[in-house]
């Protein structure tokens, strides 16, 4: 299977089987309309008459035989061989775990798909002794895995914040003991944010996630206070004073994008004049029903507007500046192997939501569907049918994932949005399978001009 | 190649041989908690760079 498009002047083509990448010229990418593997012989005379109004019969040929050698060199419709390691998914050891530190928060953003925090179950913060019973679950379901991975989420974690650092020093008591280490990260809107929790949080946490939508205007208007005032003029100093001291530390400011800011790549670029160059906005997963609910009809501005992103990336980045964009990272060469992306997140088999309440959940979005819950760590109950369920969900048993071009950078898309959209955990939701290819589109595009550039000098 | 610039060799079927160790971030960890991108994480063991 091949993938092609036009961008910015460049005709690229992915061998999607191999994960190769060409850059090709006109002639290439309309031969590849005309003719197919294995390319055999000599260029098929339909195909050398479909073309030849536009060029040199020679030039035809000599593409053709371009294309032949690459086949040849299992490069070019390169055969898929993953199946059989789809067969054989199998249950892995659970590595990663969300902890619902707070199911209650300070904000009320209108998008939330936590309910305003509680998740539809009531506002609890979760008890240090709930907290200290998830890090024992994980030590021991984590059998053969040296890195783990804990991110204290919400609601709000902060408004827990002294649970948060004593589960951080019970986990870090037991790293030496078990032979694991733990990577702690942490997801706040950064209205509780001080010097004090600020210099914790810059020490004791790998990544932290910022949210905020972008300018104040799209920002506020749906991550509202409690008294529906907007957050923006309290959280904007605190993300850069938190920024600004955290080093060479990972971090990203995180923002969602709705019908509302259609024009995203303004907010992306805001966040970027704020002085934050590691940033991540995204599209609202939410009812169709809902106003500012992405839909089918928004596909083609939200399309021109990642275009117009990789635009203004690009200028900063020919200034000599840097700016990421988490969802335009690609690595071409060192990226992760096949094994891993045939399933994705992991959600359900190796990283799991732990409640205040201490549910376990297949991962943060499936929290509050009660088909869903795993088990609960104060009954010592765990579903192992639903973790093989996860275990076997993978871009082989999603049958629209198949014939897909994307399958090995999404991996089949998000379970939980494929269940709250579709009913299915193996059923991907169209719309978000659309755009993430754009998003795809772009990466590949930046990608290869950074990758031409240091070729070409 | 005149028409054809390869720009990486990539294979993923190569990385099968010593995938799949789990060393890596669990993909929803990094900053997205809403869309799975997995073709943007890195692979963590030492082993195969």
């Amino acid at each position: 299977m091949i993938h092609k498009f036009r961008a910015r002047g460049k005709n690229i083509l992915l061998d999607v089987n191999s994960g190769g990448v060409h850059v090709i010229d006109d002639l290439t990418y309309d031969l590849l309309d005309v003719a197919e593997p294995p390319f055999a012989g000599e260029c098929p005379p339909e195909a050398q008459e479909r073309l030849s109004d536009q060029y040199g019969l020679e030039e035809i040929r000599e593409c053709y035989s371009e294309l032949r050698q690459l086949y040849e060199d299992g490069v070019l419709y390169s055969e898929d061989v993953y199946g059989e390691f789809a067969d054989t998914a199998v249950m892995s050891p659970i590595k990663a775990m969300c902890l619902h530190i707070a199911h209650d928060c300070n904000l009320r953003c209108k998008y939330c798909f936590a309910s305003t925090g509680d998740f539809g179950k009531g506002r609890k913060l979760m008890p240090f002794e709930t907290g200290k019973a998830a890090i024992d679950f994980l030590l021991e379901k984590s059998v053969g895995r040296e890195n783990l991975e804990v991110d204290f989420f919400g609601g709000e974690p902060l408004m827990n914040f002294d649970v948060v650092k004593q589960i951080v020093a019970y986990a870090r008591s037991k790293e030496k003991e078990w032979g694991k280490h733990f990577s702690f990260t942490i997801t706040t809107n950064g209205m509780l944010l001080d010097d004090e929790n600020i210099a914790y949080i810059n020490q004791e946490m790998k990544n932290v996630v910022l949210s905020i939508d972008g300018r104040r205007e799209v920002n506020d208007r749906m991550r509202a206070r409690v008294d529906g005032s907007g957050c923006y003029d309290k959280i904007v100093p605190n993300f850069q004073k938190l920024v600004e001291q955290r080093g060479d530390k990972e971090y990203y400011v995180r923002g969602t994008y709705t019908k509302y800011n259609l024009d995203f790549s303004q907010d992306v670029m805001h966040l970027y004049e704020l002085g934050f160059d590691e940033i991540s906005v995204e599209p609202v997963i939410e009812d169709p029903d809902r106003e500012y609910a992405l839909t089918e009809e928004d596909l083609d501005e939200i399309e021109k507007e990642y275009d117009r992103l990789v635009d203004r990336i690009s200028q900063v980045k020919e200034q000599g500046k840097h700016i990421n964009f988490f969802h335009f990272m690609i690595d071409l060469d060192q990226g992760p192997c096949v094994v891993k992306r045939l399933r994705g997140c992991g959600s359900g088999n190796e990283y799991v939501s732990i409640t205040p309440d201490g549910d376990i959940y297949p991962c943060h979005q499936f929290v509050g569907h009660d088909e869903y819950r795993m088990g609960n760590l104060e009954e010592g109950t765990f579903r192992e049918d639903i973790k093989k369920e996860f275990a076997g969900c993978h871009v082989y048993s999603k049958s629209s994932c198949r014939d897909c071009w994307a399958k090995f950078y999404c991996s089949g898309g998000c379970n939980a949005n494929n269940y709250i959209y579709n009913g299915d955990i193996h059923k991907p939701y169209e719309l978000s399978c659309k755009i993430q290819r754009k998003r795809l589109e772009c990466a590949i595009l930046l990608k290869v001009s950074e990758m031409l550039e240091e070729i070409e000098g | 190649m005149k028409h054809i610039k390869t720009v990486n060799q990539a294979n993923l079927s190569a990385t099968a041989k010593k995938g799949g160790c789990g060393k890596c971030q669990a993909s929803c960890q990094s900053a997205c908690k809403t869309s799975c991108t997995v073709g943007n994480q890195k692979c963590a063991n030492e082993e195969n760079k």
